[in-house]
């Protein structure tokens, strides 16, 4: 449920155009631009000290800019305080206020909202509900666990209707089982409501998983803005390739480009022909790397069937996951060993340390960085 | 745990630190002027007398209206350091904290003569307000190490929270961090009113004609047949200061509870 222009193109409900933040010398932000869709699920993936909060903070209103604007819905925000923004924040700690109970704190917006007591009493209970704490209105705020304070926090930050609700590493605190409980929920929730998520977070994963668009942040400046499955299949440096998922490279050379065609000699691999597409940036011969994921290469387990591309290797370490298992393999005429990841299917064993194997690769799979 | 020598020590010095307040209920009821053992019996009659005189309910007067006044004014100015302490970064703050903190440290006799001095060259009346504002000085330090217990102990992300929500710094002030700071704040204005009630150096200097009571009690030593009155005030005092720092001290922890917190020190 998205709204369109005229364009048929979803409006954009936040721009950021040129957005820089300095802390004294420090720069904190660097010439940020981008426009975040209605109604869209968006992530700000980074490592910790990248920028991504203080730009979170910066949309909530709690941070100043130094240069750039921030327009939200279309309006500037620059000296809009942030009680007067349409936008509320989920804290990285929740913020719920002890002293209050779970009804108080899910209704604490709405205390100048022009509405009868029955209606504000009705809106709590419903927004409650949306959450799944439909039973916990009266409940003391501090005696919560950290997923229903989790979810105290969404219903209060979402029962004003913001026109955006910024989530600030909602899920940080919690353990990995209620980690993942709370993707899958905040993701029902967001297309329930139809309110655009900005989303900050430092795990790959969990942008992965949940965001319709992923910008992937270094020191303060937006080194890629994608989709999930572009960001992983085609990172557009070697430093977003390493920060989203798992990337083996292998040292190549590039021995000819051409407006669509790169030749390169992968160590381990050999040969190959490369999609200019293959390659982010420009290609250019010399040095190079290629960048491959660790289900690229697929063992062949029964090495009856022959391959067109087959490389051999060994086994130099087995890590078991249960449904995956992962492998260091040592590849003939390769420096490193790459990772390589098998599904533990029926019937096929785990190969143990020192073995040799065959594998296959694609050349699509690959990535070329100069 | 077994009793070692140490175990001995420690009990023998809590006697001997306490035994002589022990003392003062004791003649407080015994019915002689002589503070001397052996003890001649029991009465209430010392206690009876503090109400037939004036003079002491005039001390008295002046006394609580000094801690009451001295408790509002240090609870407010503590209030407002120790906010700015944990919520803002300023040039020179330790500086500055360091300075605001000093007359915890400082002789008060000397700080009693300053005020003093101060008084004179200025050609002012000394006054029970002289002594308000000397007790203020003494107790903004006490009232700034509780409450800046309390404000760290205070999530920031809850202020922006209510920001956030809709609400303006000053109503996030009303509806937030009071109620969170609260206990804080009862605790602060308990013990400045102890602390106050209790000062004998600066009112001293500083009383004029309008003795508080610690200041009456110390004139009326010279009257030897008075004895037994003063050990039933100081009786009466040292109860009250002691109910006093406990129901401070409850308060705080139930702040420290309420925000779900462990107990990091305190002054009891």
């Amino acid at each position: 449920m998205r709204d369109t222009s005229d364009t048929g193109r979803p409006q954009a409900i936040v721009t950021l155009q040129d957005v820089e933040k300095y802390y004294g010398e420090y720069h904190a932000l660097r010439g940020i631009s981008a426009e975040i869709r209605q109604g869209e699920f968006f992530s700000l993936l980074g490592p910790s000290g990248c920028g991504k909060t203080t730009l979170l903070r910066a949309i909530a209103g709690f941070e100043d800019i130094s240069s750039g604007t921030i327009r939200l819905d279309g309006r500037d925000m620059e000296g809009v305080a942030p009680n007067r923004r349409p936008t509320n924040l989920v804290f990285q700690s929740y913020a719920i206020f002890p002293h209050l109970t779970v009804s108080q704190n899910v209704g604490f917006g709405l205390r100048k909202a022009k509405m009868s007591p029955e209606d504000k009493r009705r809106a709590v209970g419903e927004a409650l509900e949306m959450v799944g704490l439909g039973d916990f209105g009266a409940r003391a705020a501090h005696a919560l666990s950290g997923g229903q304070r989790q979810r105290v926090a969404l219903a209060r930050a979402l029962i004003l209707k913001p026109r955006v609700l910024l989530l600030d590493e909602p899920l940080s605190a919690l353990d990995k089982k209620m980690r993942q409980v709370m993707q899958v929920e905040l993701i029902k929730l967001q297309r329930e409501v139809g309110i655009t998520f900005i989303l900050v977070t430092h795990d790959q994963e969990e942008a992965l998983v949940m965001s319709d668009r992923i910008a992937v942040m270094f020191e303060g400046g937006i080194a890629q803005l994608d989709d999930p499955e572009t960001l992983y299949r085609r990172p557009a440096s070697r430093r977003v390739a390493e920060f989203i998922g798992m990337m083996n490279f292998l040292p190549a050379q590039v021995t000819g480009t051409g407006p669509e065609r790169i030749e390169a000699e992968v160590a381990g691999l050999g040969r190959v022909t490369l999609d200019a597409g293959q390659c982010p940036g420009e290609a250019r011969p010399g040095a190079a790397a290629v960048g491959l994921r660790p289900e690229s290469l697929t063992i062949l387990f029964d090495s009856g069937v022959a391959h067109d591309r087959e490389v051999r290797g060994t086994v130099a370490e087995v890590t078991y996951y249960g449904d995956m298992t992962y492998y260091d393999i040592a590849l003939d005429g390769a420096p490193d060993t790459v990772s390589v990841s098998a599904r533990n299917m029926p019937g096929r064993r785990v190969l143990e340390r020192g073995e040799t194997t065959a594998l296959a690769w694609d050349p699509r799979a690959l990535s070329l960085f100069c | 745990m077994k009793a070692g020598p140490l175990t001995l020590f420690a009990l023998l010095y809590l006697l001997v630190l306490y035994a002589p307040i022990m003392l003062l209920p004791i003649f407080a009821f015994n019915d002689g002027t002589v503070i001397a053992f052996p003890l001649r019996g029991f009465t209430t009659e010392w206690f009876g007398l503090l109400l037939e005189t004036p003079a002491l309910h005039q001390a008295t007067r002046n006394s609580l209206v000094i801690a009451v006044s001295v408790a509002v004014l240090a609870t407010c100015l503590g209030l407002f350091a120790a906010r700015a302490a944990t919520r803002y970064r300023f040039p020179a703050k330790t500086g500055i904290l360091a300075f605001i903190m000093l007359p915890l440290v400082l002789p008060e006799v000397i700080v009693a003569i300053s005020l003093l001095v101060v008084l004179m060259q200025l050609g002012l009346d000394s006054g029970n307000w002289s002594i308000i504002a000397g007790h203020t000085l003494l107790c903004i330090p006490f009232s700034i190490a509780i409450l800046q217990g309390s404000f760290s102990n205070m999530d920031q992300s809850l202020e922006e929270a209510a920001i956030d929500l809709g609400e303006t710094p000053l109503s996030t002030f009303r509806l937030v961090t009071l109620p969170l700071v609260a206990p804080g704040i009862v605790a602060s204005l308990l013990i400045c009113f102890t602390i106050s009630l209790d000062e004998f150096i600066i009112a001293f200097f500083l009383s004029g004609n309008a003795p508080t009571l610690p200041v009456y009690l110390w004139g009326q030593l010279r009257f030897p047949a008075r004895l037994p009155m003063v050990m039933a005030l100081g009786t009466i005092l040292v109860v009250l200061s002691i109910a006093l720092l406990v129901i401070a001290e409850t308060f705080r922890r139930r702040g420290l509870r309420r925000a779900g917190l462990k107990d990091s020190g305190g002054f009891l």
